[in-house]
């Protein structure tokens, strides 16, 4: 009579050890999906600010046409790799970056552009959103650590593998080799 | 990252329970001089939650009320807004925090709110024109820290049973003194000369609690800046921008107008700091910002908490961190944002324009600018539809 009890005891007790174990994963799992769903948000209004700046850039930088190309396609090309997988887009949101870091790079030179209130204001925003892109990629990249960590650590990778819980990829921006400028030589 | 915030519940509940025996045990001797312990008791505990009761429910209004804060929305001044945003995202906070600014010169912030959902952060007008974009994310990363580790929270909850035991303490000796010690009941009754021996313990007990606790509270409130200091680097990945920001800090002598003692741990600097206060005061809610400054320094490229725990122990020797903290792994530093170097004179005068609209905003001006640049700032209740602009003498239209 007792060794039942004690054999029911311990079966409670691993019953909520598991129940406990799940619930953890599952909290890691969304917690990975909305860090998420919050680097999708800032790469959207990235996306969507560029054709503001570009309208505000245009009157003014004259002789910049192909640092302004550039952001233009970088753009294009964002939209494409957005159905693809997450390399692809690492890439090209790497691209865009680059390619707007340089175009106010350049703007520096244009003072008039520099006191256009409209372009300061965009220029926050970006730099900001930029910002909040590599702050919402720290977040998920730490988030996708842990929830990692627990699937492969003993004893949770027992649940995980019970419920079939899948490991999650990290995301990384790669930022493209500026391309280099063309040497000249007078030999 | 997120480990810390278990090991803080443990000390927390430490912090409180210690707190709650040097309570109980000011109401026990209380009740040995006004009639029985159990009264005593029940005074004390009265007076605690009626406390405890004001400052759940109306803390945040109260602090932020006292230190004359206004609320500002994001358009007010998008920088600002952004930063807190930013730092909102890298430590995972799932509701925006809200802002306010405080008119005042001197160079401080806040944090405030019972729990992550009910927070805010205050900055003062002084500290916001000061700073360059990357000093004012430490900053706020600082402060959003202490909102992810619950310390709001627990310091309020400690801050309010200090208080119950000082007022007591204090009201009962001002009492014993004027009357002459104990009521004439308990004398008659003849306790004897255990009962006069109990009496004095309590007397010494009741002079020396607020004491204790003061201690007691000071030294947790100081290991939570550290703890935050430390946490925010990790946010930013910069530690270098909260170090230069503190930096400002310590060379600015301005005491915030409008602080008081119960609102000073909640400060990201001692408020109330002089020049000459000496280093490391044990009754300081704050660490010598020199110290912090040194530590934060210390970290290279390589920014962790066990990290921050060495740089501790070289400077300032024994440990600070959480246990639980030291096992997670480092991250690696990032560079400073372009031209966000030291401020020049314009960037200064940008930047004190910039908060100064931002304070009107939020004392709900309209600005608008006419046709010639020059920016006019309408106050609500201005009835016409039309304002003349002395510049350049055009009428701007109010009505769109």
């Amino acid at each position: 009579m007792v060794a039942l009890w004690i054999i029911l005891g311990i079966i409670v007790v691993l019953v909520l050890m598991v129940i406990g174990w799940y619930n953890g994963l599952v909290r890691l799992r969304n917690r990975v999906k909305n860090a998420w769903a919050q680097i999708d948000v800032q790469l959207k209004r990235r996306f969507d600010l560029i054709p503001n700046l570009m309208e505000t850039v245009k009157g003014y930088m004259h002789h910049e046409r192909e640092t302004m190309e550039a952001v233009t396609q970088a753009r294009a090309a964002v939209q494409q790799a957005t159905g693809g997988g997450a390399a692809a887009r690492g890439q090209a949101e790497g691209a865009l970056g680059a390619a707007l870091g340089r175009l106010f790079a350049v703007a520096e030179a244009y003072p008039d552009l520099k006191a256009n209130q409209n372009f300061l204001a965009l220029q926050e925003e970006l730099t900001s959103t930029e910002n909040k892109i590599s702050f919402s990629r720290q977040y998920y990249n730490d988030s996708v650590l842990q929830f990692n960590n627990k699937i492969q650590m003993f004893p949770s990778n027992i649940v995980a593998g019970m419920f079939n819980f899948k490991e999650d990829e990290f995301f990384e921006v790669t930022v493209p080799e500026q391309r280099e400028a063309p040497k000249v030589s007078f030999s | 990252m997120w480990e810390q915030i278990r090991a803080n519940r443990v000390r927390s509940f430490v912090l409180i329970a210690l707190m709650a025996a040097v309570l109980i045990g000011i109401g026990y001797a209380i009740g040995l001089f006004v009639a029985s312990p159990v009264t005593g008791l029940v005074i004390a505990l009265l007076v605690w939650l009626f406390m405890t009761l004001i400052a759940f429910f109306q803390g945040d209004s109260i602090l932020l009320g006292l230190s004359n804060a206004r609320k500002i929305k994001p358009g007010d001044h998008p920088r600002l807004y952004n930063v807190v945003e930013e730092m909102k995202i890298a430590s995972g906070l799932e509701k925006m925090p809200d802002i306010y600014i405080i008119d005042d010169p001197a160079l401080n912030a806040f944090a405030t709110g019972r729990d992550p959902n009910h927070a805010a952060v205050a900055i003062t007008s002084g500290l916001l024109e000061r700073l360059n974009r990357d000093e004012l994310q430490g900053v706020i990363a600082h402060e959003i820290s202490h909102i992810r580790n619950r310390d709001v929270l627990l310091m309020s909850l400690a801050g309010i049973m200090l208080g119950t035991i000082v007022i007591l303490s204090w009201y009962v000796t001002r009492m014993l003194f004027f009357t002459g010690g104990m009521r004439g009941g308990r004398r008659s009754s003849g306790g004897g000369q255990g009962q006069v021996i109990l009496m004095l313990i309590g007397l010494v007990f009741i002079i020396l609690a607020p004491i204790a606790a003061q201690l007691l509270y000071f030294a947790v409130s100081r290991k939570r800046e550290y703890l935050a200091d430390a946490s925010g680097a990790l946010y930013t990945r910069y530690p270098e921008g909260l170090a230069s920001a503190l930096e400002k800090i310590a060379g600015s002598t301005a005491a915030v107008r409008h602080a008081n003692k119960a609102t000073a741990p909640m400060y990201i600097a001692n408020p109330f700091r002089s020049r000459n206060m000496s280093a490391a005061s044990l009754t300081s809610t704050h660490p010598p910002i020199q110290e912090r400054i040194r530590i934060l320094r210390a970290m290279g490229g390589n920014v962790s908490y066990a990290k921050y725990e060495e740089n501790y122990e070289k400077v300032h020797g024994g440990k600070v961190m959480p246990a639980s903290a030291m096992g997670l792994a480092p991250v690696t530093a990032r560079e400073a944002s372009a031209d966000e170097g030291a401020l020049g004179v314009t960037d200064r005068l940008r930047q004190r324009r910039e908060t100064t609209d931002a304070l009107d905003r939020a004392h709900d001006y309209r600005i608008v600018t006419c046709e010639c640049g020059t920016k006019w700032k309408v106050p609500r209740d201005y009835q016409d539809d039309h304002v003349l602009c002395t510049r350049c003498g055009r009428q701007i239209d109010l009505r769109q």
